[in-house]
């Protein structure tokens, strides 16, 4: 495991390591199975393209998870992720990568707690951003 | 959105009212099988004794879905965005209950037809009725 960081490490202004996925239609089908998201769009492609998407689509749900591991990844064992939040703003094909990425917008202390805020997103490999979001972090302080 | 709009107005009808509670005891099989399918090494949950605080999204996902497709019968339903709020981790062997309540719903003229803009909240509490997470949901259906 990663070395633990601490809130006096953190910028503001700061980036988070991105992260890259590459979901394929299995690692769609295992998401439907183990999030109950039983939408043929997510797997059908037929049934997609009669709903009027070009094919398949990768669940928004799935590029929150995402989200969610660039955040635990990066809070380590002794951080806690308090809030989450994402937009889906287009759509993402399996095949193709998901990269997520972030930025430290704010750190304040209260009540003890040492809260951290970042922007997340999510980019198609054109660059375009596909969700949007944010995540408001606890982490441990040094000393 | 080729449903009838009674269905529509029926749905409406239920703003702000919480539906039906739902149990799930959390096995260990169900955290590594989320992880898994994210692709989430993360130590932390290769046990399943903790889950990822996205799994939240998971639990009762399925009956939500159900029961809203029970009420409008929509062609499909899209994923709009999440707010998830998380005060302690889900651990193995919790019994979560979780109540969804509609709070928000508009229609719009789009290019399948109307389209329903929904807006979904639920609660999730563990075996000693703390509140463990929140999280909002909007959906677009049509």
């Amino acid at each position: 495991m990663t070395e633990q960081l601490y809130y006096q490490d953190v910028a503001v202004g700061g980036e988070i390591t991105p992260m890259v996925k590459q979901p394929t239609t299995m690692q769609l089908v295992m998401w439907v199975g183990a999030s109950g998201d039983y939408n043929p769009i997510h797997y059908d492609k037929d049934f997609a393209q009669s709903r009027g998407l070009s094919g398949v689509i990768v669940p928004g749900q799935l590029i929150g998870a995402f989200l969610g591991q660039l955040m635990t990844d990066w809070i380590g064992e002794q951080g806690a992720l308090r809030k989450l939040s994402c937009s889906y703003k287009g759509m993402s094909y399996p095949g193709e990568a998901v990269t997520c990425k972030g930025k430290v917008t704010k750190k304040y202390v209260q009540n003890g707690e040492h809260f951290v805020e970042c922007s997340l997103w999510a980019e198609n490999p054109k660059g375009e951003k596909t969700a949007s979001g944010k995540a408001m972090v606890i982490l441990p302080s040094r000393g | 959105m080729a449903k009838a709009s009674s269905d529509i107005e029926k749905l409406k009808s239920k703003i702000g009212v919480e539906w039906q509670p739902r149990e799930y005891e959390i096995e260990r099989e169900m955290i590594r099988r989320f992880a898994r399918a994210v692709g989430d090494p993360n130590p932390l949950w290769q046990d399943g004794a903790i889950a990822p605080p996205t799994f939240i999204l998971a639990i009762g996902f399925e009956h939500f879905v159900d029961d809203l497709m029970f009420l409008v019968p929509f062609n499909t339903v899209l994923m709009g965005g999440t707010e998830l709020e998380c005060y302690q981790p889900i651990r193995l062997g919790d019994v979560i209950t979780t109540i969804f309540k509609i709070s928000n719903l508009r229609e719009r003229q789009g290019k399948m037809g109307r389209m329903a803009f929904m807006t979904f909240d639920s609660s999730y509490m563990n075996q000693k009725r703390e509140l463990v997470a929140k999280c909002r949901q909007m959906i677009i259906g049509y």
